[in-house]
C-alpha cells in the first residue's frame, strides 16, 4: 500500500527541472508555433520603423551606414525653414478639420445612436461611414476634379480651405466611430433620471449625456487628428503650389539624395502619432474604471 | 368631503407596436391613489405595472384614457414638469458626481438658491444616514448606500409622489427586511404618498396600506393587505400570494350567513357567499392551508407527504377521490412533527374559510 | 373584448408635437455631417463618373464633350493612321495585377494573422491590452514614413544589402527594391494589423467552453483547431479578409515606393492619368471600374453574412 502511493507520488511529481513539459501539453489553448508566429509579426511589423528610429540619430550622413550618434539630422529639420512651413500648414489643415469633424461627428452620432428609428436613419449612417468604404485613390482625384470644376466654373479657389474640407470628410467618419461607440455603452436610464428630476432635454444633454461622452469625444477627436495629420494621397492630389505638409515635405525629400534627415523628420511624424494612440488609449482605459 | 386623489388614472390603456403586433401592456386600468399612503403594485413581471408607473412618472404617454395628479391631467406633459420623482431599479445615479451633486439635482434644476439646496442635501443625507458620505462618487458606494443615495435625491424635492420601481430587487434578504421598515418609516415621517412596484408580495404584504394585484395588463383586486390575503376574489389572486388549496365543489344550499359546499372527496364546507351561488352550481373554493386543522384517527384522508420548513411542517393530505390538501401546521415546542407519513387523519376547516371564487 | 383605444384630444396633440419636434432633431443634428459629405464627398464623386464620360483636354482636364472613349481605350487603342481599335492588354494586366496582389495579401495576412491572433486573445488579460497597444500602433502611424522605412532597408545601398556584404556573404547587393516581392512585402506589412485587429476582436469573445468540450469528445488540437475554433472565428475572418481586400486593390502609396513606376497597381495608373498622362476621362473611368470591383466585393460580404443568418434560422 505506502509503496503504490510512494511510486504513484513519484510519477505525479515533476522531475528536477522539467517543470514546463506537462504545463504546455496540459494547457488547452496552446496551439503550437502560434506563439513563434505572433512574435515573428510583430517584429516585422517593428523592424522597419525600429531602424528609421535608430539611423535617425546617425552622426554620419548616410542613411544606412552608421556613423556614430548624433543629433544633428534633428537639428538641420528643425532648422529647416521648408520644415517650419510644411509642420504650420499640417497643423492648420489638421486642427481645422479635427474640430469641425469632430462637433460635426459628434452631433451626427447622437442623431443615429440607441434612437428609435427614423426615416432616412439607414441612409445617414451610410452617407457617414462612406469616405471609410471608398479607396483613397479614389477619393483623391475625385476631389481635384470636383475643386478643379469649382475653380474654373465659379472661380472660388478656397486655397488652404480646399485641403481643409477633404480633410474634414474622411476625418468626420474617424470621429464618429468612437463616439457612438461611448454612446452605445451608456446606460440609458441615466437620462431619464435627469428628466424625472425636472431637467430639460438640453439641460439633460449638458449636465449628464455631454460629461459622460467626453472620453468617447476625446478619442474621436485624436483619430481624426492622426488621420488627417498622416493624409498623403489625399493631399498630394489636391493640394496646390506652395501648399506643403509634412508627409508631403518628406516626400519630396526622397527624390533627393538620401540623407538621415527624412530618417529625422520620419521619426519626428512617427512620434507624434505615437503620442496621439498612447493618449486614446489611456484615456479608454481610465474610462473603463 | 373627500380629499383629492394624490394620482388617478382612468381607463388607461397602453398599447406597445402597431395592429397585430400590438403588446397590450395596460387594458382600461382606472384606480385612484388616496394620499398620503404607502400604494403597492403587485404582480409577476409582464402584468403592467412597471408600464403603470412609468406612464405616472411621464417616460410613456398613455394610448387612450387620463392621468390625472391631484385632481388635473398631466399624461401630455413631459417628465419634468411632474411633480413626481422615481427611484430607479438600477438607482441611475450620475456616475460623474458626488453623492451630494446627485441629491442636489432636482433642486438645482429648479432653480433653488444654493444656501437652501446646501440645507436640504444634509437633510436629505441624515435622512437615509448617511451623513458625511457626501463628497463620494457612486461608484465607491455599496448597492445598499446607492439605494439610499437614490431615495435621498428624489426625496429631496418633496415630490407629491415618489415612484419606487423594484428598489429593493437589487439587495440581499438581510438588507432588503431592513430597508423594508426604513421606507415604511420614511413614508410616514415625510407623508408623501409612495407609489411602490414589486412582485414580491411578502415585501407588498409587509409594507403596504394597499395593495393593486395585477396580472395581464388589468387589475385583479384592490384593497388592504388583509383583505387580498383573506379575502382573494379570483383565482390568479388567490394563487399568486401565499399558497392556496384549491377544491372543486358544488353549491348544496345556503346556511346562514355562508353556503354549503359538498366536494368530491366527501368533504363539507362552509364557505363565503357569492352572486354565483346558485344550489347545484359547480365552483372552485380557496383554503388557505393554514386555516386547516388535522385530527387524529380520522378518515377524511392520509398523510402523504411531510415538509418541514423551521416554523411550520406543511403536510400534504390524500384525499378518498385522489385529490390533495395541503395543510401547514406550526411546530410544536420541540419541532417534531405531529403526524406521521401514512396516518389516516380527520380534516376540519372552520366555516368562512373557504372562500369561494368569482371564476 | 376590451374597448377599442381612443386617446384623448390633448395627448394626440402633444404626441404630434412632440413627435415633429424630434424629427426635427434628429434631422438637425445628423445635417450637418450628411452636408459636409454630400457636397464633398459625394457630389465629388458623382463629377468624376461624369468625368468618365467626357472628353480629355488637351493640358489636363476636361472638354464638356459626351464621349466612350474613355472606356474604348481602357481596352483598345485607336490605330493613328486608320483609327481601327487595336486591343491592347496592358491597363487590364495592371487591374488584374493588382486584383492578384490583393489576394495574395489577404491570403498571406491571414495565415499569419490567425496565429497572431489567436495568441493575443490567449494571453492573460493584462498582457492583452498590451498586445492589442502593440498591434495598434503602426495601424495608425504614417502609411508613407513606414513604407519608406521599407525601402531604406531594401533599397540596393540599404541595410540588409549593407550587412550581406559586410559580411562577405554576398559581392553584389540583392536587386529586392522595384519588384513585385518589394511591393508584396509592403502591401503585406501595411495591412497587416488590419487583419489581426478583427481577427483578435472575434478570436476574444469565442466561448472558449466549446473547445474544451471538443476535447472532452477526444479531438487532437489540430481537429480542435480545424473544426471548432476556425468556424467559430468565421465572422472575423471575414471581416478581416474584406478589411484587407479592399484597400489592397486601391493601394497607392506602396507601390508608389516600392514598385518604383514599373509595378503599377490600379492606384498609380488613376494617379497616373491625373499627373503626367493629363487623360481625366480615362483615370476617371479607370477609377470607376476599380469602385465598381469594390462594390462587388462589399455585396460578395453582405451576401455571405445574411446568408449564414438565413441558415441559422432556416
Amino acid at each position: 500500500m505506502a509503496e503504490q502511493a510512494m511510486t504513484t507520488r513519484a510519477a505525479v511529481l515533476p522531475e528536477a527541472g522539467e517543470t514546463r513539459g506537462p504545463k504546455k501539453a496540459l494547457d488547452l489553448r496552446y496551439q503550437p508555433g502560434f506563439g513563434t508566429i505572433a512574435i515573428c509579426c510583430l517584429a516585422m511589423l517593428y523592424a522597419p520603423i525600429l531602424v528609421l528610429a535608430i539611423f535617425s540619430f546617425n552622426g554620419g550622413s548616410s542613411v544606412t551606414r552608421w556613423g556614430g550618434f548624433g543629433l544633428n539630422w534633428y537639428v538641420s529639420a528643425f532648422n529647416s525653414e521648408g520644415f517650419h512651413n510644411a509642420a504650420l500648414t499640417t497643423l492648420k489643415i489638421s486642427i481645422t478639420a479635427t474640430i469641425v469633424s469632430t462637433l460635426v461627428g459628434t452631433a451626427a452620432a447622437l442623431a443615429t445612436t440607441r434612437t428609435r428609428r427614423w426615416p432616412g436613419q439607414t441612409v445617414a449612417f451610410t452617407i457617414i461611414n462612406l469616405p471609410l468604404m471608398v479607396p483613397e485613390i479614389i477619393t483623391a482625384v475625385a476631389s481635384l476634379s470636383f475643386f478643379a470644376l469649382v475653380a474654373s466654373v465659379a472661380h472660388i479657389n478656397l486655397g488652404l480651405g480646399n485641403l481643409m474640407l477633404v480633410h474634414t470628410v474622411f476625418c468626420i467618419p474617424f470621429a464618429y466611430m468612437p463616439i457612438r461607440a461611448r454612446l452605445e455603452d451608456m446606460d440609458l436610464t441615466l437620462e431619464q433620471a435627469a428628466a424625472d428630476l425636472y431637467a430639460t432635454p438640453w439641460r439633460a444633454f449638458r449636465r449628464v449625456t455631454l460629461p459622460l461622452l467626453m472620453p468617447g469625444i476625446s478619442a474621436g477627436a485624436a483619430l481624426a487628428f492622426i488621420v488627417s495629420f498622416d493624409d498623403f494621397t489625399i493631399t498630394q492630389m489636391v493640394a496646390g503650389p506652395g501648399q506643403t505638409t509634412l508627409p508631403l515635405f518628406i516626400w519630396d525629400h526622397t527624390r533627393m539624395p538620401l540623407t538621415p534627415e527624412i530618417n529625422a523628420m520620419s521619426t519626428i511624424l512617427l512620434g507624434v502619432s505615437v503620442a496621439f494612440v498612447t493618449t486614446s488609449f489611456l484615456i479608454a482605459r481610465r474610462r473603463r474604471r | 368631503m373627500a380629499d383629492i386623489a394624490a394620482v388617478e388614472a382612468r381607463g388607461v390603456t397602453k398599447i406597445f407596436g402597431q395592429g397585430q403586433d400590438g403588446v397590450r401592456a395596460l387594458d382600461d386600468v382606472s384606480i385612484a391613489i388616496r394620499q398620503n399612503e404607502f400604494f403597492t403594485l403587485l404582480g409577476p413581471s409582464g402584468c403592467g405595472k412597471t408600464t403603470l408607473l412609468r406612464l405616472i412618472a411621464g417616460f410613456e404617454q398613455p394610448t387612450s384614457g387620463e392621468i390625472l395628479l391631484k385632481g388635473s391631467p398631466v399624461e401630455h406633459l413631459p417628465p419634468y414638469r411632474r411633480a413626481v420623482n422615481t427611484v430607479f431599479q438600477s438607482y441611475a445615479l450620475f456616475p460623474h458626481m458626488t453623492v451630494a451633486q446627485n441629491i442636489a439635482f432636482g433642486l438645482e434644476m429648479r432653480g433653488s438658491p444654493k444656501e437652501k439646496v446646501q440645507g436640504v442635501v444634509e437633510e436629505m443625507l441624515a435622512l437615509v444616514k448617511m451623513t458625511g458620505l457626501g463628497g463620494r462618487r457612486p461608484a465607491q458606494l455599496s448597492g445598499g448606500q446607492q439605494q439610499r443615495v437614490a431615495l435621498a435625491r428624489a426625496l429631496a424635492n418633496h415630490p407629491d409622489v415618489l415612484l419606487l420601481d423594484e428598489p429593493l430587487s437589487a439587495l440581499d434578504l438581510k438588507l432588503r427586511q431592513e430597508m423594508r421598515s426604513e421606507l415604511k418609516n420614511l413614508q410616514r415621517r415625510t407623508g408623501i404618498t409612495f407609489i411602490f412596484v414589486t412582485h414580491d408580495q411578502e415585501e407588498a404584504l409587509t409594507m403596504s396600506d394597499r395593495i393593486a394585484v395585477m396580472s395581464k395588463g388589468k387589475i385583479q383586486q384592490l384593497g388592504s393587505p388583509i383583505g387580498i390575503y383573506e379575502q382573494p376574489v379570483n383565482r390568479f389572486v388567490a394563487d399568486f400570494i401565499g399558497d392556496t388549496n384549491f377544491v372543486e365543489a358544488s353549491v348544496d344550499g345556503s346556511a346562514g350567513e355562508f353556503v354549503h359546499c359538498r366536494a368530491a372527496g366527501g368533504l363539507d364546507f362552509l364557505a363565503n357567499p357569492t352572486t354565483n351561488a346558485t344550489a347545484g352550481a359547480k365552483v372552485t373554493l380557496a383554503i388557505r392551508p393554514e386555516k386547516i386543522s388535522l385530527r387524529m384517527g380520522g378518515d377524511a384522508g392520509t398523510i402523504a407527504q411531510t415538509v418541514y420548513v423551521g416554523t411550520d411542517t406543511n403536510y400534504e393530505i390524500s384525499l378518498a377521490d385522489g385529490s390533495r390538501l395541503t395543510v401547514r401546521v406550526q411546530n410544536a415546542m420541540d419541532g417534531r412533527a405531529q403526524f406521521a407519513v401514512g396516518e389516516k387523519v380527520g380534516i376540519e376547516v372552520p366555516a368562512g374559510a373557504a372562500r369561494m371564487l368569482l371564476d | 373584448m376590451s374597448a377599442p383605444a381612443i386617446p384623448s384630444e390633448r395627448v394626440t396633440q402633444a404626441q404630434a408635437v412632440m413627435r415633429r419636434r424630434w424629427l426635427r432633431s434628429r434631422w438637425g443634428l445628423a445635417a450637418p455631417a450628411l452636408v459636409i459629405i454630400g457636397l464633398f464627398g459625394v457630389l465629388p464623386l458623382a463629377i468624376m463618373v461624369i468625368y468618365s464620360f467626357l472628353e480629355a483636354g488637351e493640358y489636363g482636364g476636361v472638354v464638356w464633350n459626351f464621349s466612350t472613349e474613355a472606356y474604348v481605350s481602357f481596352l483598345f487603342q485607336r490605330d493613328i493612321f486608320d483609327g481601327h481599335l487595336i486591343f491592347s492588354p496592358d491597363y487590364l494586366i495592371i487591374f488584374v495585377r493588382s486584383i492578384l496582389f490583393a489576394a495574395a495579401t489577404t491570403v498571406i495576412c491571414l495565415a499569419l494573422g490567425f496565429p497572431t491572433a489567436y495568441f493575443m486573445a490567449t494571453r492573460p488579460v493584462h498582457q492583452r491590452t498590451l498586445w492589442v497597444f502593440l498591434i495598434t500602433l503602426p495601424f495608425w502611424s504614417n502609411l508613407l514614413v513606414r513604407t519608406l522605412a521599407v525601402m531604406l532597408i531594401i533599397r540596393d545601398e540599404g541595410l540588409i544589402n549593407d550587412v550581406l556584404m559586410g559580411l562577405g556573404l554576398i559581392h553584389a547587393p540583392i536587386v529586392m527594391l522595384y519588384t513585385d516581392g518589394a511591393v508584396l512585402l509592403g502591401l503585406l506589412y501595411s495591412f497587416l494589423p488590419f487583419m489581426v485587429l478583427p481577427l483578435y476582436a472575434s478570436l476574444e469573445k469565442m466561448d472558449f467552453r466549446l473547445v474544451e468540450a471538443g476535447f472532452d469528445l477526444y479531438a487532437t488540437r489540430g481537429k480542435v483547431l480545424r473544426r471548432i475554433i476556425v468556424p467559430l472565428a468565421r465572422p472575423g475572418i471575414v471581416a478581416g479578409c474584406l478589411l484587407v481586400f479592399i484597400p489592397a486593390i486601391g493601394a497607392y502609396v506602396t507601390p508608389l515606393v516600392l514598385g518604383g513606376g514599373k509595378h503599377l497597381m490600379i492606384g498609380d495608373l488613376v494617379a497616373l492619368q491625373f499627373a503626367s498622362s493629363r487623360n481625366w476621362p480615362l483615370g476617371s473611368a479607370q477609377a470607376l471600374i476599380l469602385m465598381v470591383g469594390v462594390l462587388v466585393a462589399l455585396l460578395f460580404y453582405v451576401r455571405s453574412t445574411t446568408g449564414k443568418a438565413q441558415a441559422l434560422h432556416g
